[in-house]
């Protein structure tokens, strides 16, 4: 690594010296910018919090009361020590941002959790040109493709009525925040009846509808009685599997959504009838257009099978390497 | 093709048995008989002989998807299935999917794999990857998966035989007798198969019935006298048929092994026509029974050499009479049976033994003489009440395999490599070590035995500190003690440690147990010098 690099992996997480703030740091820090709201990005601790405006509802909801955070606009510059700064759409899940640094002439972009795919939940991905691009890598294997949302949202719809016509349940797992309010947006265009949702589901979706996020009506699962479930559509994350909430469904079909979905094992091992594959984000074509895209002369990869793309990057002629993170492989 | 994709996305995309069987009953209904006949091959496990092998197919995948050769393996290593990394990595050409003329299961078998086997390399390799691009998703992963291998999707053989039984409203008992054995997949068979006529050919064994882990304390069981109580001998199970003027030897694998046991197929025409035996196939000198290893060299082996011969003698020991002057047996009581069975035994060739009850009168008495199984080379007692038929498959509650306890030592994790099917892209088969002063010597692969929430856990630690990548294999630092059970341990020369233990498993996670106090290699061959077999196990074990 060079000495002159604007953003290098630290013990904290990644961080940029000539603006003196952490991205997603995994410890406490006085000052971090976050990319996006989930888990491994956004953790408690550190003194002061920025991200980008859209992102305040959910962030809010996984942060301490008194967390102190501010927020800006997609594109609107701001100064951290002698770097400009700045967060645009990352296209991942609802406030998600890249991170661009600009110092002496050098820009730097990290990109964080990022797709291509339109999601009727969130802003596009904005290709913003750089010369380092430090990016996620989750499924940076060539099987990863995405087929179009929509046929996958069409599967999902097929699924549940066909459940429907059994009078059985469809108990669908999603990550409770991103994939599950992404699935109740992109089944509008199939249906408008409601669904019903799992307790860690309810309070991200009613962030989202607060945010301005057209959805499928949706009700609570928390009832314990079986009859009204029989063929409805039921929205939970992938750990209520196989747990006792679970049995208030009676007989049921499963599902889960998820880029990982893709690999008939993976699906098998978790003993869901079905898989969805529909993911947050890039799939391996989508890795190397945005690379090519922000004309970057040297790619930086975070998590997930980034020792893979940096060897095929290299054999490419691209300059490349692995930053050690701890963020993680799920979605 | 497309209605046996049907089925098998039916059977991939449930759990529920009842679905599985429904979704079979209707595929066959629907089916001409030779791909009903093709389908029951396929769905039983079997497979043709290989026409290309998977390093071929890896090659030509690389060319086809344009890709390095590194990226296919790491690829497929993580995907965990060749088939299915070739019809994920192949874009398919739409134009030319449907230009292709559909072709039926046993179409795609008769016209074009087993073909493939009679072309050269280019050609092969124009026909395989020519499927390719013209084939959809589903189609192309089952066409490879019929290329690469058996087809695995589920379906046990009792769920396959319960649909064949509800299909043709026979029972399921007799389905399963018509499946035994050796059968081509053809319109005939079908037929036979439905009809029930002829359903077995000549020479065809009955279903074994196998006995159950005794999971109970013995005594639960009620009298001693109740039960047959013998030696659970360390062999190959088979049943020997005898019909007519001919005589044919199976393995519980359904395997025909009568060539590879000439003296005892010899001196089984000595048995009247019409006689059908239960027994294990041991290599046998003098009045005991040989270590496991000397039998398994007489397996996989093209000729037998007069060494061989001579060096592992193989003898037949009778567990049970199944058929007698051709008339099925198996239902009546096991004591009707073995009073028959050693009535037809009397003054039989020495490669026919029986096996002997073991007269004590005591379930305490037993548990005493069970102690002596090691010593005795046997892996236990069985246990089968005297009133019980000879059922099919396992059914619980009449037969009882009560195993001595399984050798134990503590190894540490040094390498894992990424498991196949659905622990694909999951660090699943891993090797343990022991000590030998400073250093750690490999001693035995273990793939079974955690928890699925323990392999997910292990597989993290094990990419969060990997120390090597050798393609698919990573070392990691010697950190996790795991208890690990076996079944006996041999000298080996194969094995850098001069040792191979059988059927390695993992019992535990010794989370509470650090490295340095996981065994040695000393304490392995004081095993080895105690109860080892004092011949070399094939690098296999």
């Amino acid at each position: 690594m060079d000495a002159r690099d604007l953003v290098v992996a630290t013990q904290r997480g990644l961080y940029c010296a000539a603006g003196d703030f952490h991205i997603d740091p995994w410890q406490p820090v006085p000052r971090a910018i976050i990319t996006h709201a989930h888990g491994d990005h956004l953790r408690g601790g550190s003194t002061h919090y920025t991200l980008a405006a859209p992102g305040l509802g959910v962030a809010r909801l996984r942060l301490p009361a008194d967390a102190n955070v501010t927020t800006v606009a997609y594109g609107e510059i701001f100064t951290f020590g002698g770097t400009r700064v700045s967060l645009h759409p990352a296209g991942h899940i609802l406030g998600s941002s890249q991170v661009r640094i600009e110092h002496e002439g050098q820009v730097w972009v990290v990109s964080g959790d990022y797709k291509r795919d339109p999601d009727p939940t969130c802003a596009l991905f904005e290709v913003v040109p750089c010369d380092v691009f430090i990016s996620e890598a989750t499924f940076a294997l060539p099987v990863y493709r995405w087929a179009a949302t929509s046929s996958t949202a069409g599967e999902i719809h097929d699924w549940w009525q066909r459940n429907r016509e059994r009078g059985v349940a469809s108990l669908l797992f999603a990550y409770s925040l991103g994939k599950a309010q992404r699935v109740l947006a992109e089944l509008t265009a199939f249906s408008n009846e409601p669904a019903y949702l799992h307790g860690a589901v309810a309070s991200l979706t009613q962030a989202y509808r607060d945010a301005g996020v057209t959805m499928l009506p949706t009700l609570s699962a928390t009832v314990a009685r079986s009859r009204e479930y029989a063929g409805a559509l039921v929205i939970a994350p992938p750990g209520a599997a196989g747990s006792t909430w679970v049995r208030r469904f009676g007989e049921h079909s499963s599902g889960f959504c998820s880029g990982w979905m893709r690999v008939r094992g993976a699906r098998r091992r978790r003993g869901y009838d079905r898989g969805f594959v529909l993911s947050d984000h890039a799939d391996w074509p989508s890795l190397l257009r945005t690379f090519r895209q922000t004309g970057a002369r040297r790619i930086l990869l975070t998590h997930g099978h980034s020792d893979t793309m940096v060897r095929y990057l290299r054999e490419q002629g691209v300059d490349a390497a692995a930053l050690a993170t701890e963020y993680g492989a799920e979605e | 093709m497309q209605r046996f994709a049907d089925l098998f996305e039916s059977l991939d995309t449930t759990t529920s048995t009842n679905a599985k069987v429904d979704a079979m009953v209707s595929y066959f209904r629907g089916a001409a008989a030779t791909d009903a006949a093709w389908a029951t091959y396929v769905l039983i496990g079997r497979r043709p002989k290989r026409s290309v092998g998977p390093a071929l197919l890896r090659r030509w995948l690389g060319e086809e998807a344009h890709l390095p050769d590194w990226l296919v393996e790491e690829t497929y290593a993580s995907v965990g299935d060749l088939a299915e990394t070739i019809a994920l990595l192949i874009q398919p050409d739409a134009v030319r999917i449907a230009r292709e003329a559909p072709v039926t299961l046993g179409g795609w078998f008769e016209q074009r794999l087993l073909p493939l086997r009679r072309l050269d390399e280019a050609r092969q390799r124009a026909e395989v990857t020519g499927w390719w691009h013209s084939l959809d998703y589903r189609e192309c992963f089952l066409v490879n998966k019929l290329l690469t291998g058996s087809l695995r999707v589920g379906v046990s053989r009792t769920l396959l035989t319960r649909a064949l039984s509800q299909l043709f409203e026979r029972p399921r008992i007799e389905i399963e007798r018509g499946l035994i054995g050796d059968w081509e997949p053809t319109a005939g068979f079908w037929e036979q198969l439905a009809s029930g006529s002829g359903a077995s050919g000549l020479l065809h064994p009955y279903p074994f019935y196998l006995a159950s882990p005794l999971d109970r304390d013995v005594l639960e069981l009620g009298d001693r006298e109740a039960w047959l109580a013998e030696w659970k001998w360390d062999g190959i199970r088979g049943q020997i048929v005898r019909r007519e003027d001919q005589c044919a030897l199976w393995s519980r694998g359904e395997e025909l092994i009568t060539e590879v046991f000439p003296e005892i197929v010899q001196a089984a025409h000595w048995l009247p026509p019409g006689t059908l035996l239960d027994g294990e196939v041991l290599a046998w000198r003098g009045d005991a029974p040989l270590p496991f290893a000397q039998l398994q060299k007489r397996i996989g082996r093209k000729t037998l050499g007069a060494k061989i011969l001579a060096d592992a003698p193989a003898r037949f020991i009778a567990y049970d009479l199944l058929e007698l002057d051709g008339v099925d047996y198996r239902a009546r009581p096991m004591r009707e049976r073995r009073e028959q069975l050693e009535r037809i035994l009397r003054g039989a060739p020495p490669a026919l033994g029986i096996s002997q009850p073991l007269g004590v009168p005591t379930w305490a008495a037993l548990a005493a003489e069970r102690t002596r199984a090691r010593e005795l080379g046997v892996e236990g007692v069985m246990l089968k009440s005297w009133e019980s038929p000879y059922g099919a498959g396992r059914q619980r509650g009449a037969w009882w395999k009560w195993k001595i306890d399984p050798l134990v030592f503590d190894g540490v994790l040094i390498y894992a490599a990424a498991g196949h099917g659905r622990r694909s892209n999951l660090y699943t088969d891993y090797t343990f070590a022991v000590w030998r002063g400073e250093t750690l010597v490999p001693v035995a692969k273990a793939y079974s035995g955690l928890t699925d929430v323990e392999i997910r856990e292990l597989d993290r630690w094990i990419r969060a500190h990997t120390r090597e990548k050798f393609g698919p294999v990573r070392s990691v630092e010697p950190l996790y003690v795991f208890e690990l059970a076996y079944e006996g341990i041999a000298a080996s020369t194969r094995h850098k440690s001069g040792i191979a233990v059988r059927f390695p498993r993992i019992l535990r996670w010794r989370k509470d147990k650090p490295a340095a106090e996981a065994d040695t290699l000393a304490n392995l061959q004081r095993v080895l010098a105690a109860h080892g077999a004092r011949t070399e196990l094939p690098s296999s074990a």
